[in-house]
């Protein structure tokens, strides 16, 4: 089996053995790149001579006899939203190209700490803002299942590269659903770990109060791997949650859901959502009632004002966070001419810089703070978040997991939607009661539909800080779904 | 109703420094009056009683202690400078004394 | 362009002022507020900043617990409510010495709430109701380079310095002071003044306005006399000084006055005061009114004051300046006058300091608010930017009571310590100003000056010892000031063989 076939722990066990060296490894990866980017444009930044090198500092280590981490030397793809003191950080934006950070996020930190070796830098929506990674300034990434769609957002770079076997781990952040989503399209495991329980130091915010950065992998224990390799408490975040991540290693090999309540969220469902991924879905609570679950509807009305309010919060937030790139101190500067005040070169500098979704979704945010409309608009979302709590809290008191879809189509075909922004945001419609109530939330892959053969996702949700659960179940209906389908979902690497 | 006009939205594009064409103010109205008339639904359930939550999770008084850690050098600060004079930030002229 | 001004008295007959002060304050924490950079004054351009005050993408602020300990202590100090929780909240705004285009500040939820200050105008007390105190953050400083003045108009760019961005900020807001009548200067200037001292006391802050770690912004509107309705206030802001800040009012008072006796309307907006003239001048009207879209911060969660850790910090506060003044005014034996007079001149601290450095009270007051106070005046600064320290008093004041020096000598002492030619000691003995009590060279000069005035010293000799006050007074002369004065009286008058 070539190497780029391996999982995560396979690669990690091969390397800490010495049956594979990280160089070889990285080099595997590296060409895997080389043979399909042309194609996918999953990455912004690639520089293999920096891989090899940090390969080669992995090989050293284990030469030297230090103990190495369950995934040192195994390559990852890092979301270009995460800042990185090596290489550029651009947020998919114009604004911030050629930039680079004279510090590492936190994340970045940890994959460094564990071995991980960075391949480079994964394409994304610009700013996180989108759900097709068609609004990144450096042009769309392509799905490996079929190249003319989407490969989800905002953390398309990192689900692609993952589908297409150019990396067998990524980072990605989830705002709205910009991990679960672009898993679920492109036939992979993301999960958005508990809010505060992975550090936003170095992530380029978007939406402070629902970033994650979480992990994406082409199995679940993979994917659980590197949720605990980057997670835990960072001091350099308030928000972070001060307390040991939760085991989730432990749950992915555990993969049982004996005697496990199981609540399926009753409002996601219906109009809007594509008759394929229905099917997948009610198959997949079939198989966890097969499994011993104990299978239940659970209602929580007030999900159906979750897409609303976070459409609200989150561009509010967003104009704020955005305001920082001014063209004073780093990024773009557009028509500092010596006659222009400061002021003007903001604005040139700034309608040059951002892009369409990144401009409107600065001036509704804009417009929801502004006096007079924050009541209104701002000030009432807020409440819809109190809400959406209370129906999470009030169904786990029944339940121990909710399921839904992750997103009611599978991938749509590039430039379908890049002009209408309402529906866009409905790609984002099951995972937003999440990232409003800040609990934990996988998708696992669960089929493909019949309509167009792409894949489906299965959104498994849990509460703040059992994120263990979702592993659990997750690696359930991935035990099962293989045993039905003779392998993983993606058995191979696609030929691109 | 029409929640934004092409008028709001030249304001709301002065507020955020956004220099935009007139097309694009044109094209952004219709657009951002469409969103705000889906988003303004989050008032029908917005009762008196509900706190509002301004954060996912309820954490307190997280503080770091007074210590000092080391900064940037100027070379580093300065970095990704569009313009430098002096080890300060070279701006374009500042027009109001302060907002 | 020229104002007109309305004298004081005149203006005074006609309006009645409401005050209001806002006043800033720079916490002497080690660290920023939301990050690890020193707060040192006077470091080389960007040397203290990282990615959190450069607001470099990815960055975010955690808050300094000893900022926001320091904010409830002023809060206690101002007799404030202590919130049992809130949250920082941001203040939108583009300014290039704002690195991220918005404030961390607070809004609807300030820390500390509905306290008071009670000041000492006149001898009676006024107090002054304090709205808020809240914690926030201080900007970068900008330089204007090109232009004819330097300053911001007419400027071709600006550099900026992101220091002081971050420090910790203390903003304290009054509630609005109406009914000080006349005396509205002097109660703006003794708040800020008595503010000051409590800040001192608390160790908070080392509170210099000259270096801008202390700002007061002062409001003021007027209404006709007779009227209860308020008028349109105006901000005078860049008032870096007491005696500043006394001048900004009486001087916005004039200038209110006049317009509305006029029949003109007083636009609110934000005024500069300039030192040079004491006048207030009009900061840019705005095109449009403001809209800080202030939200909860979310970067930052939620402060709940621990009850326990409030009511230990309350406890632990130390002595305030008007407790301690009247404690001291008791020890010290002092007229109420002589306190009032001492406030005034902002000489308290000072005098105390004396008093701690080992000077008895009555000396450190009288070179305090004599010698000093007029050479202060002379140089249109105050006491406390005179170059000379209590010890350096408490000294001069050793070496008076050791006989060393008299009052004469010891005035040319302190005037040599403040031409900078070094300690009390070291101008003592560059200049040779010891006493000079050795008989022999006093004799000498006695014998000079009975000889050049036979007619005073017959007049002694014939029992008209009043008579011997011109002859010390010519020895002094003669001895220019060094003799002492008992001593050469006594020769004097053992020479004409005279006995009292």
């Amino acid at each position: 089996m070539s190497l780029i076939h391996r999982t995560a722990a396979e690669l990690g066990r091969l390397i800490a053995t010495g049956e594979a060296s990280a160089v070889e490894v990285a080099q595997a990866h590296l060409d895997r790149i080389a043979e399909v980017e042309p194609k996918v444009h999953a990455f912004l930044h690639v520089d293999p001579d920096a891989v090899l090198a940090q390969a080669r500092a992995v090989d050293g280590r284990r030469a030297a006899g230090e103990p190495l981490g369950p995934l040192a030397g195994v390559p990852i793809a890092h979301k270009d939203v995460f800042t990185t003191a090596d290489m550029p950080t651009t947020a998919g934006s114009k604004i911030l190209e050629g930039w680079r950070p004279p510090y590492d996020a936190t994340v970045t930190r940890r994959l460094r700490e564990a071995g991980l070796v960075i391949l480079g830098k994964t394409n994304l929506d610009e700013f996180a803002m989108g759900s097709s990674t068609e609004n990144s300034a450096y042009g769309p990434t392509h799905n490996p299942w079929d190249l003319t769609r989407i490969p989800g957002g905002s953390s398309g770079g990192a689900s692609a590269s993952v589908a297409a076997y150019e990396a067998p781990l990524s980072t990605g952040t989830d705002t709205g659903g910009s991990i679960r989503q672009p898993a679920a399209v492109t036939g992979i495991v993301g999960m958005k770990p508990t809010y505060g329980g992975s550090s936003r130091y170095g992530l380029i915010a978007f939406a402070s109060s629902l970033d994650t950065p979480g992990p994406f992998a082409r199995n679940v224990l993979d994917a659980a791997l590197l949720h605990e390799a980057f997670s835990g408490h960072d001091p350099m975040d308030s928000t972070s949650i001060a307390q040991p991540v939760p085991p989730v290693v432990e749950a992915a090999r555990q993969a049982s859901v004996e005697g496990l309540r199981v609540g399926v969220v009753k409002e996601f469902g219906g109009d809007g959502y594509q008759p394929g991924v229905l099917a997948r879905f009610q198959e997949a609570v079939d198989l966890l009632e097969s499994l011993g679950a104990k299978v239940v509807e659970v209602s929580c009305p007030s999900f159906a004002y979750a897409l609303p309010a976070y459409y609200l919060i989150a561009p509010s937030e967003c104009s704020s966070n955005l305001a920082r790139f001014d063209a004073m101190r780093y990024g773009l500067r557009v028509g500092d001419d010596g006659t222009r005040s400061a002021e003007e070169v903001m604005a040139l500098t700034r309608a040059a810089g951002f892009g369409p979704e990144v401009k409107r979704r600065i001036m509704l945010g804009t417009y929801a703070l502004s006096s007079g409309y924050y009541d209104a608009y701002y000030g009432s979302a807020q409440k819809v978040r109190t809400l959406i709590s209370r129906d999470f809290d009030a169904a786990f008191h029944q339940v121990d997991v909710l399921v839904s879809p992750t997103t009611p189509t599978t991938a749509f075909p590039i430039g379908e939607r890049a002009d209408d922004p309402m529906a866009m945001y409905l790609a984002d419609l099951c995972t937003i009661p999440s990232n409003l109530a800040g609990n934990a939330a996988i998708s696992v892959p669960c089929g493909l539909a019949d309509e167009d053969g792409l894949p489906v996702g299965l959104q498994i949700m849990a509460p703040v800080l059992g994120d263990d659960r979702c592993y659990r179940v997750g690696a359930a209906v991935e035990k099962a779904f293989e045993d039905r389908w003779g392998g993983p979902l993606l058995k191979e690497a696609p030929a691109l | 109703m029409s929640a934004i006009t092409r008028d709001e939205v030249a304001h709301l594009a002065r507020l955020s420094r956004l220099a935009l064409a007139d097309e694009e103010l044109d094209h952004f109205a219709a657009q951002l009056d469409q969103i705000v008339g889906a988003v303004a639904r989050v008032a029908e359930v917005a009762a008196d009683d509900i706190p509002p939550s301004s954060h996912a999770l309820p954490l307190t008084n997280v503080f770091r202690p007074d210590e000092v850690r080391p900064s940037l050098t100027p070379q580093q600060a300065l970095s990704g400078a569009p313009a430098v004079e002096d080890d300060r930030f070279r701006v374009p002229r500042i027009l109001g004394e302060e907002a | 362009m020229t104002e007109t001004l309305m004298p004081y008295d005149e203006a005074l007959a006609q309006f009645e002022p409401v005050l209001g002060l806002e006043t800033h304050v720079e916490l002497g924490t080690a660290s920023k507020m939301f990050c690890g950079c020193p707060t040192t004054f006077g470091a080389p351009p960007n040397t203290h900043v990282c990615p959190v005050c450069l607001a470099l993408p990815g960055s975010l602020p955690t808050a300094n617990e000893t900022a926001i300990e320091s904010t409830i202590r002023i809060g206690l100090a101002l007799n404030c409510s202590i919130a049992g929780w809130c949250r920082f909240a941001r203040k939108n705004y583009f300014y290039p010495d704002m690195p991220k285009n918005y404030q961390i500040s607070q809004y609807d939820e300030p820390l500390c709430f509905d306290g008071y200050l009670d000041v000492e105008v006149d001898g009676k007390t006024v107090r002054i109701e304090i709205e808020r105190v809240h914690l926030e953050e201080d900007t970068g400083k900008s330089t204007h380079v090109g232009g004819a003045t330097g300053r911001i108009q007419g400027a071709d760019y600006s550099i900026v310095d992101y220091n002081r961005a971050g420090i910790p900020l203390v903003e304290i807001v009054t509630k609005p002071i109406p009914g000080t009548d006349r005396l509205a200067p002097e109660v703006a200037r003794a708040y800020a003044t008595e503010l000051r001292e409590v800040m001192r006391s608390l160790g908070v802050s080392d509170v210099r306005m000259e270096e801008g770690s202390m700002r007061c912004d002062v409001n003021v509107s007027l209404m006709p006399r007779g009227s209860s309705e308020w008028g349109t206030r105006t901000e005078t802001k860049n008032v870096n000084s007491l005696r500043s800040v006394e001048r900004s009012v009486r001087s916005e008072i004039e200038r209110q006055a006049a317009i509305l006796a006029d029949g003109g309307r007083i636009i609110q907006e934000t005024r500069h005061f300039h030192e040079d003239t004491g006048l207030t001048t009009s900061g840019r009207s705005k095109e449009e009114a403001q809209d800080y879209r202030y939200f909860p911060e979310p970067d930052l969660v939620p402060i709940e004051p621990d009850p326990a850790w409030v009511a230990r910090l309350k406890a632990e506060l130390p002595e305030l300046p008007s407790v301690r003044r009247r404690r001291l005014q008791a020890e010290w034996g002092v007229s109420d006058l002589d306190m009032a007079a001492m406030h005034n001149a902002d000489a308290f601290g000072l005098v105390e300091a004396t008093v701690a450095a080992g000077a008895p009270a009555a000396d450190a007051r009288k070179w305090w608010m004599g010698e000093l106070a007029r050479r202060a005046n002379e140089a249109g600064t105050s006491l406390a930017e005179l170059p000379i320290t209590p010890a350096q008093i408490a000294r001069v004041t050793e070496l008076v009571a050791s006989g060393a020096l008299n009052d004469k000598l010891a005035r040319q002492v302190l005037e040599g310590v403040l031409a900078g030619e070094g300690s009390p000691d070291d101008v003592v003995a560059a200049r040779g100003l010891q006493i000079v009590n050795d008989d022999g060279e006093l004799s000498t000069i006695i014998d000079q000056v009975i000889a050049a005035n036979t007619d005073a010293a017959d007049k002694i000799r014939g029992g008209k010892i009043a008579a011997v006050g011109a002859l010390v007074g010519g020895v002094m002369k003669a001895s220019r000031g060094k003799a002492d004065a008992g001593r050469a009286r006594q020769l004097i008058l053992d020479k004409l063989g005279v006995t009292e």
